[in-house]
């Protein structure tokens, strides 16, 4: 087997480097630039703390993406459960050690950054089940215990990250998990008993939710009702983009976000404020943009000869996807707000280390394309 | 080793490759949704949130108008706009509000019932509204405040306008006054509505009020891009406001003071009008207060002051005191006989201080008796005797027409002031209307020494002397002087033209038919004569003149020899209470009847009386006798007026050069 990659393998480091996807590369250094500017922006027109160290982040974890591109894809197979229960152990530790922000217990201090590790678990959840999969027999896939143990594996962290309370980030991992249920073969008629399950257990659900989460669903449906209050990010937003028209308000002219008017501008409202300064036009390239990386991934993927690298750039192609367009309708006004950053765009470290791990194992995967995992 | 290997291998790629296509085909229709979504935002409902946008960031801030000058003849400002220093504070913008005010008290020395006060109008504003603490700092509470300033965050001292009364109470019942701005006057007034800002200041009363419109002003604005929490970001535009027109007045300062001066302590008015013109040089109403007072909200203490004054400060005298006119009617009961040919100047009548008609004793004033006396002395010694004989002969309803004609029963500046009053000059008509009783012929003596329904308000007294004074001719009376407005000359001209035109009609028509017939009215009577024949109006100015400056006149002792100022002149002792026997055998002095009962002093006369040019009028409430109480002030008062004559005729001559 090693002696077989070996021969097949690509040895030189320059094979590799050539083998790696430059349009991937050239599409996440354009998101990098573009997203640098737009924290320019929120931050006035001034290079201040956001901007600084989130320019930082990015040429940081794009290096460290591009270091471990050059890791082996047998690597991330090798340690994929262990990678996700780090995660886990870190989510465990986030609920009882956390550092509390706004009302929620999401961070861990790490002494070097702050870690956010619901963020992560976005992706590991993808790499556990990958590998998950990756062994699994088809015709096994659909047994009580082959379902069972990823439905524990998905319900365990979610429960943690809406325990701290973090309602966004947890739909989004049971999103990215479901996704890649589905893709392994899970037949469609579990999705469908357990969707029914949760419409029927969804009065009891709202139960358990906290008041302003109430509020912000409530406030979905009739944002006018209330506009200074719960209503007023929707209703900001909406004016912003609106606002925008075809080209914009042209750059570090956008008067809704530098007058203040929109609320968490450098992290969810990040589309909010390019859209307002760019306008459809520029919306519409990033969305290109978006959608060529997405496109890159789903082809790698294709190319994978292993059923991990390939389960693997599908899910996380499918992730990259939702989290957008969850972001993206949500400033958009047409889903509740709950807190979805947009991938690389948004403020936050936690979510760009999580986005660049990510790309780094798809790397990996375009670069060992040919490689096997036993 | 391959992922389960085999068939099954296969299997599951397959699966895993179709639902991922299924996927792609999935993520592309909800990508189309976003950018339908986009497209709906950004460019069909584009303008709707532009708006939006708009609304957010621009705020306007409308800037206080700043109000017209007054000022009179000679360019004396007698109502200006003064700096003040005022302290703001906007309650949304102070950190610690208690605090703050607590520190304000202390520097500025608030006594506590002021400063409840702004703590209740606190109270009833919005948070963000301005809070104004003091409308006029004094240059040490500024000094202080500004010291003080880095520990009063949110305290802001402004620099702002304020209107300004130089003159004290001297024009107060002329101008009126200015209060702020209350919910009436924006009800009833579209333009102050239009330009209210708060603290705005709108005329209540006087010229103040009448030409609000044209002193207020266009607001400045000031418009600002705000951020998410109101704070001003950047200017973005500023429009300046425009100041409202200067008005100047026909009133001469100096005259208008000592009209002050000599009504002092009195309650009372004069008023002067030049007699071709119509130009009003003074008007004042006394007792008067000061308007300033009215500005920032009048204390209790000063309002209960002159709510409780008994001489009734608030009163315009000039132009709403009602008063029965006496004997300075006479003119005009002389003159109306005379037109209507009821008696010829040869006519004469034994006073022996009382006479019997209608079964009822009539009394000269005079207990002893005039003697013989011709219409001449009659008027001169103003003998009540022969006006009861002559008004009996002349009829309550043509002396009615001649009164009118020469402006009494009129207001004298229609619509100038809401306040003025009317008056009346009965007749037998109005009574039957009225009073639905007849005319008793008695009646008809009273009016005739101006007593009875007879009433007039000193300002339509001057009128009416100015009228006969110029030779008979109807004028214009103005307060607002005008350039364009006709000149002295021109008056005089046209007065001249139309004596002749109706000397010719005179001559050649039957006198009587036309002339009691009333023409029409309005401008077109302008300059017209109000006589029948000016030999009349000329025997009763001559005998006026005779009132004054012959021994045994009533107002001889105020007399003045010297020609540049002689003038001619009319007393008037108007009753208050009917006279009983009782009263008139005692013969009491003035200081031992009680004030309210006592007689009302008037005096009208016109000079210089060789060339005519100003006429006056005296009104002394509850003063006496005219020719002791009224008359003597007519003669300090006609030394200054001749006096400042030349000095307006060079102002005059001016400002027409400078058209």
């Amino acid at each position: 087997m090693f002696k077989e990659t070996a021969l097949s393998g690509q040895t030189t480091f320059f094979q590799k480097l050539r083998s790696m996807d430059y349009i991937l590369l050239v599409c996440i250094l354009i998101l990098g630039v573009v997203s640098s500017l737009a924290m320019y922006a929120t931050d006035g027109g001034e290079l201040l703390y956001h901007t600084k160290s989130h320019v930082l982040r990015f040429i940081i974890f794009f290096i460290m993406m591009f270091v471990l591109s050059f890791l082996n894809i047998r690597f991330w197979h090798a340690t994929g459960y262990l990678f996700y229960i780090i995660v886990l152990g870190l989510l465990i530790w986030a609920s009882l050690y956390g550092i509390t922000a706004s009302g929620s217990q999401r961070w861990v201090d790490l002494y070097f950054i702050n870690l956010q590790p619901s963020e992560l678990m976005k992706i590991a959840i993808i790499v556990c089940f990958a590998k998950f999969y990756h062994r699994a027999q088809i015709n096994q896939i659909n047994n009580f215990k082959n379902l069972l143990v990823p439905m524990m594996v998905l319900i365990l962290p979610i429960l943690l990250v809406v325990s701290q309370p973090d309602l966004g980030t947890s739909i989004l991992i049971a999103l990215s998990g479901i996704i890649v249920l589905w893709l392994a073969g899970i037949n469609l008629k579990y999705f469908i008993y357990s969707g029914l399950f949760l419409l029927i257990s969804l009065p009891f659900v709202i139960a358990f939710l906290k008041p302003y989460q109430k509020l912000r669903i409530l406030t979905f449906f009739n944002p006018d009702k209330d506009p200074l209050g719960a209503g007023y990010q929707i209703i900001q937003s909406k004016i912003a983009i609106g606002s925008g028209g075809l080209t914009g308000k042209g750059f570090l002219k956008g008067t809704q976000g530098y007058l203040e008017f929109l609320p968490e501008k450098h992290t969810d409202f990040i589309f909010t404020l390019f859209s307002e300064e760019h306008g459809f036009i520029g919306s519409l390239a990033l969305l290109f943009i978006y959608g060529v990386i997405i496109y890159r991934v789903i082809d790698i993927g294709k190319n994978a000869r292993s059923f991990f690298g390939k389960l693997f750039c599908f899910g996380f192609a499918s992730s990259i996807f939702v989290f957008i367009t969850v972001n993206m309708s949500m400033v958009l006004g047409l889903l509740p707000i709950v807190g979805s950053p947009l991938p690389i765009m948004s403020y936050g470290g936690s979510s760009m280390l999580a986005t660049m791990i990510g790309f780094s194992i798809v790397m990996s995967t375009k670069i060992y394309q040919k490689q096997l995992i036993a | 080793m391959f992922g389960g290997g085999g068939d099954s291998g296969y299997k599951k790629l397959s699966t895993v490759n179709r639902r991922m296509f299924i996927m792609t085909a999935a993520k592309l229709i909800v990508f189309g949704g976003i950018i339908t979504r986009l497209f709906s935002l950004q460019i069909n409902e584009n303008k709707k949130y532009l708006t939006l946008s708009d609304k957010n960031r621009l705020r306007e801030w409308r800037l206080p108008p700043i109000r017209g000058d007054f000022e009179d003849f000679f360019g004396n400002k007698i109502a200006s706009n003064l700096k003040v220093y005022q302290l703001h504070v906007v309650p949304e913008q102070v950190e610690d509000f208690r605090y703050l005010m607590i520190r304000l008290r202390d520097i500025l020395d608030i006594d506590s019932k002021t400063f409840k006060k702004i703590l209740k109008k606190r109270s009833q504003q919005k948070s963000w509204e301005t809070l104004i603490i003091s409308e006029n700092l004094s240059w040490d509470q500024f000094a202080k405040i500004n010291f003080y300033l880095h520990e009063l965050s949110g305290a802001k001292p402004v620099l702002s306008v304020a209107r300004n009364y130089p003159y004290d109470e001297k024009f107060t019942h002329l101008l009126g006054y200015v209060a702020q701005a209350s919910e009436k006057d924006l009800i009833e007034n579209e333009v102050i509505k239009k330009s209210h800002v708060p603290g705005l200041r709108v005329g209540k009363i006087g010229l103040e009020k009448t030409y609000e419109n044209q002193l207020i002003g266009s607001n400045g604005i000031q418009r600002y891009e705000v951020n998410a929490y109101g704070k001003r970001i950047n200017q973005i535009d500023f429009v300046e406001g425009k100041k409202g027109t200067n008005i100047k007045l026909t009133v001469d300062t100096e005259i208008q003071a000592q009209c002050n001066e000599l009504l002092k302590d009195k309650a009372g008015s004069i008023c002067v009008m030049d007699i071709y013109t119509g130009e009003l040089i003074a008007m004042h109403s006394s007792p008067s207060f000061d308007p300033n007072l009215f500005l920032y909200g009048i204390s209790h203490d000063n309002w209960n002051e002159i709510l409780n004054n008994p001489k009734k400060p608030l009163i315009n005298r000039s132009i709403q005191g009602l008063y029965p006119p006496g004997s300075t009617i006479k003119p005009i009961v002389a003159l109306s006989a005379l037109e209507n040919d009821v008696i010829s100047t040869k006519f004469k009548v034994n006073c022996t201080g009382k006479t019997e008609m209608y079964g009822q004793t009539y009394h000269c004033w005079k207990d002893t008796g005039h003697g013989i006396v011709d219409l001449r002395k009659a008027l001169k010694v103003s003998c009540d005797t022969f006006f009861y004989e002559m008004s009996r002969r002349l009829g309550v309803d043509r002396l009615n027409l001649t009164a009118k004609k020469f402006g009494l029963g009129e207001k004298v500046f229609n619509g100038t002031y809401n306040e003025e009053k009317k008056g009346l000059i009965p007749s037998t008509q109005w009574k039957k209307n009225a009073l639905g009783r007849g005319w008793v012929l008695g009646e008809t003596l009273i009016t005739g020494i101006g007593q009875g329904y007879m009433q007039t308000t000193p300002l339509q007294l001057c009128l009416m002397t100015a009228q006969l004074a110029n030779g008979g001719f109807k004028i214009k009376p103005k307060i607002i002087y005008d350039k364009k407005s006709d000149s002295y000359e021109k008056i005089k001209a046209e007065m001249e033209k139309n004596r002749i035109e109706q000397l010719s009609d005179f001559q050649q028509d039957d006198a009587l038919v036309d002339f009691s017939l009333e023409k029409k009215k309005g401008d077109t009577d302008l300059y017209k004569p109000l006589y029948r024949n000016q030999e009349n109006v000329k025997f009763v100015l001559e005998a006026m003149f005779a009132s004054t400056n012959e021994v045994t006149g009533t107002s001889y002792s105020s007399r003045i020899n010297d020609k540049k100022y002689q003038f001619a002149g009319k007393t008037g002792t108007s009753q208050v209470k009917k006279i009983t026997e009782i009263q008139r055998e005692l013969d009491l002095d003035i200081s031992q009847i009680p004030y309210e009962e006592r007689d009302h002093a008037l005096y009208v006369a016109f000079g210089p009386y060789v060339n005519p040019r100003y006429a006056l009028s005296v009104f002394v409430e509850h003063g006496g006798a005219g020719s002791s109480a009224a008359a003597p002030l007519a003669k300090k008062l006609f030394k200054t007026i001749v006096d400042r004559h030349e000095e307006r005729e060079k102002i005059r001559e001016k400002s027409l050069m400078e058209i």
